[in-house]
């Protein structure tokens, strides 16, 4: 235990050393790292035992999947692939940069792969080692799809409109023959149909599936307008006649496509950021043997009935019956309650689970590989339906979008039919109306938009992790600020310093630098204390005590260190440490948690443009006080629990605000689970980071108005956006409806109108450029 | 216009060459990594004598 304690500290020193090291690289990359290591857990490593997760290949070989944590940049691939490839016995080691996974090859016979990865560990990448079966998910593979639809699709446009720009021309020159005309369709045909059956899918089976559920959606419309419109093509090709439509078909699809690709692709980012860390989190499960020994074992072999240790701040690996213990469970993940469950002796607890405060035992009841695959499955989709109640800008356009252009093609059926009276025309008629207006641009306003703005913040270093967080981030106007670790830095400083005389700053130092009590640890900084090594005693909840020349030193509270209460006071709001040596008068140690630079601007800029700024603090109220009246903030509240701050928030989004809660610690989770949006640091909490909408780098507080002024200029263009779309409508739709639209006008009107909605969600980025500047 | 009957076959041909060539691309994985590869564009190769 002593070693483990001890390689605990070392870890933990080495990723201060790392951190510090990180700086090279820039705000972006940092932050590209911490998509998808976000806050590296090192004791994770130490107890999960790499060889249970050991396989062999076909040829003998031995291989081992493993997570690469604290990896920034070119120089980290060298040095995890170089350390292990100097390892004679080791056949590949090659990192994936983009998701933090390492693969490892190597002949087993005499080598032990504790030893293997030790060197990688010592250098300051912790690695953790997972299943590949378990992490593969469905999001990528529908990447996959959708990567290889637009690459048919975009094969097929290409092609079909270098032949339709054929026919057109021939049109305006009149020298094209009908024999030739017919050839070029029918190309085009053998060309466009396959492509739109295969490319096509994605949004068939989308709007088959909303049409059986009885809604619309804007698959529907755009599967109808493809498919009316490759068959009328078809139909007209067979004939000699002139409307041909294949080449609208293809491109619509193509445009279509990349916007579908590029939504997923956010979405599936997103999620793997927060599936990493419960996978980090359940990986593996530490059983007690019938002997009383503890062992840690991939989560898969426990059976139930085994009894399963769980340390404060762990996941629970399997579901159970609590056998011994008492602690807080935060069960938000699971059932959406955002408030933490008290559990005992008896009580059913389950997988994915937090474990808020103390150990205890349980013993599994459902186990084996389905449990942690299916807890995954269904804490993803508690995790995304969590905010289900939302609907998006662009689901909330398809509402009434989907329905409008069908009756307004209905009608031009019946119209057509019966000014005309011939069926067939009218029926031409209503499908060229479903094919202008197809939402070409409407399916590119908000994709385009959403990646170009998180580019934008990626580029300062806050990333964007809930997919529809920036809208939502736009509807914000109340900002509600945690204490502890958002509007402070979370770290405790000295501050009467000049108050003290050097010999006894030092001898503190010295007898604190034993000790990893935070408040101990100010000390040590402050005095620089190191000096010959004290004999030290701790005394858990009371303080230090050392014997230093016959004499007893004491640091600590002020009982312990034996202060009548009321001595000195009125000086301390905040925590303070009294010093004693032998019998001499005791001296005081006042510190305060440093505000976060920035803290006072971006508070001011938020009052400045109009938005109720809040302090929730779970601390006493002197300090929440003297730091609520520094910055300004008039609503404080102190000395709230976790509940609390949710029921505040609940108040706030009653009276009909939209809350952003920025906030870091465990007890701002469900807080900023059931916040509007949320925001946190990357110093936060994993579980805070999980929840959060919006994860941002660094120190500065400033990232708080950015995202915000980000968030809303995204909103802006992409209601520009729909403007335009709508624009475009009322321009062809006329058009259409009046029976004047040739493929021609349909292919110029399309594409003009998702290329204008493309450059006018570009315009986001040259403003970032020119802000930067 | 007889050239058509070569010509549109030729411009068929280099698009499914490209079609191919970006299925193949993305079957053997070549999108997996872009991150990585931008950085290890970066990494001397010279001390890599086992790889």
């Amino acid at each position: 235990m002593g070693e483990i304690a001890q390689k605990n500290f070392d870890n933990l020193t080495l990723r201060q050393s790392r951190d510090l090291g990180g700086d090279c690289c820039a705000a972006g990359a940092m932050a590209m790292s911490e998509v998808a290591s976000p806050a590296a857990d090192y004791d994770d490593f130490v107890s999960a035992d790499p060889t249970a997760f050991v396989e062999a290949d076909q040829d003998g070989n031995a291989i081992l999947h493993t997570l690469v944590e604290n990896m920034h940049c070119a120089n980290c691939i060298k040095t995890v692939e170089q350390t292990l490839k100097s390892n004679p016995a080791v056949l590949d080691a090659r990192v994936n940069f983009s998701t933090r996974r390492l693969f490892l090859r190597w002949r087993p016979e005499g080598i032990d792969v504790t030893d293997l990865v030790k060197p990688v560990i010592d250098q300051g990448y912790p690695l953790t080692p997972y299943n590949p079966a378990m992490i593969k998910s469905a999001a990528a593979e529908e990447n996959m799809r959708l990567l290889r639809a637009l690459a048919v699709a975009g094969f097929a446009a290409a092609n079909v409109m270098l032949l339709s720009v054929s026919v057109w021309a021939g049109l305006f020159s009149e020298d094209m023959g009908p024999a030739t005309r017919d050839f070029l369709h029918w190309i085009s045909a053998m060309v466009a149909l396959p492509a739109v059956a295969y490319a096509g899918q994605p949004f068939f089976k989308s709007a088959l599936a909303a049409v059986r559920a009885g809604r619309l959606n804007m698959d529907v419309p755009i599967s109808l307008a493809v498919i009316l419109a490759a068959g009328m093509s078809l139909a007209e090709t067979i004939q000699s006649g002139e409307h041909v439509y294949f080449d609208a078909a293809v491109t619509l699809l193509f445009f279509l496509l990349i916007g579908r690709y590029l939504d997923n692709a956010a979405r599936s980012k997103a999620r793997s950021a927060a599936e990493r860390l419960l996978l980090l989190k359940a990986v593996a499960a530490t059983i007690i043997l019938p002997d009383g020994n503890s062992k840690t074992v991939p989560v898969e072999t426990v059976t139930p009935g085994t009894r399963v240790k769980i340390m404060a701040g762990d996941r629970l690996p399997v579901d159970g019956v609590v056998s011994s213990g008492r602690s807080e469970l935060d069960v938000s993940l699971i059932t959406g309650e955002s408030l933490p469950i008290t559990v005992k002796t008896g009580d059913n607890v389950f997988a994915g689970t937090l474990n808020l405060n103390a150990p205890f035992e349980i013993e599994a009841t459902k186990t084996g590989d389905n449990t942690l695959l299916g807890d995954i499955v269904r804490l993803m989709e508690a995790a995304e339906q969590g905010r289900a109640k939302y609907v998006r800008l662009a689901d909330r356009v398809a509402e009434f979008y989907a329905p409008a252009v069908h009756l307004l093609a209905a009608a031009t059926f019946i119209g057509w039919w019966i000014l005309a009276g011939s069926w067939q025309n009218a029926l031409m008629q209503a499908v060229a109306v479903l094919i202008i207006t197809c939402p070409c641009a409407l399916g590119l306003a908000v994709p385009v938009v959403q990646v170009v703005a998180s580019g934008r913040l990626l580029m300062k270093g806050i990333l964007v992790k809930a997919a529809d967080g920036l809208e939502r981030l736009a509807e914000v106007d109340v900002v509600v600020f945690d204490k502890t670790g958002t509007l402070t830095e979370g770290r405790l400083d000295l501050i009467n310093r000049e108050e003290l005389l050097p010999e006894q700053l030092r001898l503190a130092a010295r007898v604190a630098s034993n000790s990893r009590h935070p408040l101990a640890r100010a000390v040590a900084r402050a005095g620089y204390g190191l000096g010959d090594h004290l004999e030290v005693e701790e005394c858990p909840g009371e303080g230090l005590r050392a014997a230093l020349d016959g004499e007893e030193v004491r640091l600590g509270s002020r009982a312990f260190c034996h202060v009548q209460e009321g001595v000195a006071d009125d000086q301390a709001p905040g925590p303070e440490l009294w010093l004693r040596v032998a019998n001499k008068e005791a001296v005081q140690f006042r510190f305060r948690d440093r505000l976060r630079p920035g803290a006072r601007t971006a508070i001011d800029r938020l009052k400045a443009q109009g938005f109720k700024v809040e302090l929730l603090s779970g601390d006493r109220e002197v300090v929440v006080k003297e730091l609520a009246e520094a910055l300004g903030i008039e609503n404080w509240h102190a000395e709230k629990k976790p509940e609390d701050k949710v029921a505040r928030l609940k108040t706030l989004a009653d009276q009909g605000h939209k809350v952003l809660m920025v906030g870091d610690g465990l007890n701002d989770a469900p807080a900023l689970s059931s916040a509007h949006a949320s925001l946190s640091p990357a110093s936060a909490a994993d579980i805070s980071q999980t929840t959060a909408d919006f994860v941002f780098q660094g120190k500065d507080l400033s990232a708080v108005t950015e995202t915000i002024r980000v968030a809303r200029a995204a909103r802006r263009l992409i209601f520009q956006n729909f403007s335009l779309a709508f624009l475009y409508n009322a321009i062809a739709v006329p058009l259409a409806v009046a029976g004047i639209v040739t493929p021609l006008i349909a292919a110029i009107a399309m594409s003009a109108s998702s290329l204008v909605v493309c450059l006018n969600s570009l315009r986001l980025r040259l403003e970032g450029r020119v802000a930067m500047r | 216009m007889n050239v058509l009957i070569y010509l549109i076959p030729v411009a068929l041909f280099l698009g499914g060459v490209g079609l191919i060539a970006f299925l193949w691309s993305l079957k053997t994985g070549q999108y997996e990594d872009l991150d990585g590869a931008a950085n290890r564009i970066l990494i001397d190769d010279d001390d890599t004598e086992d790889s």
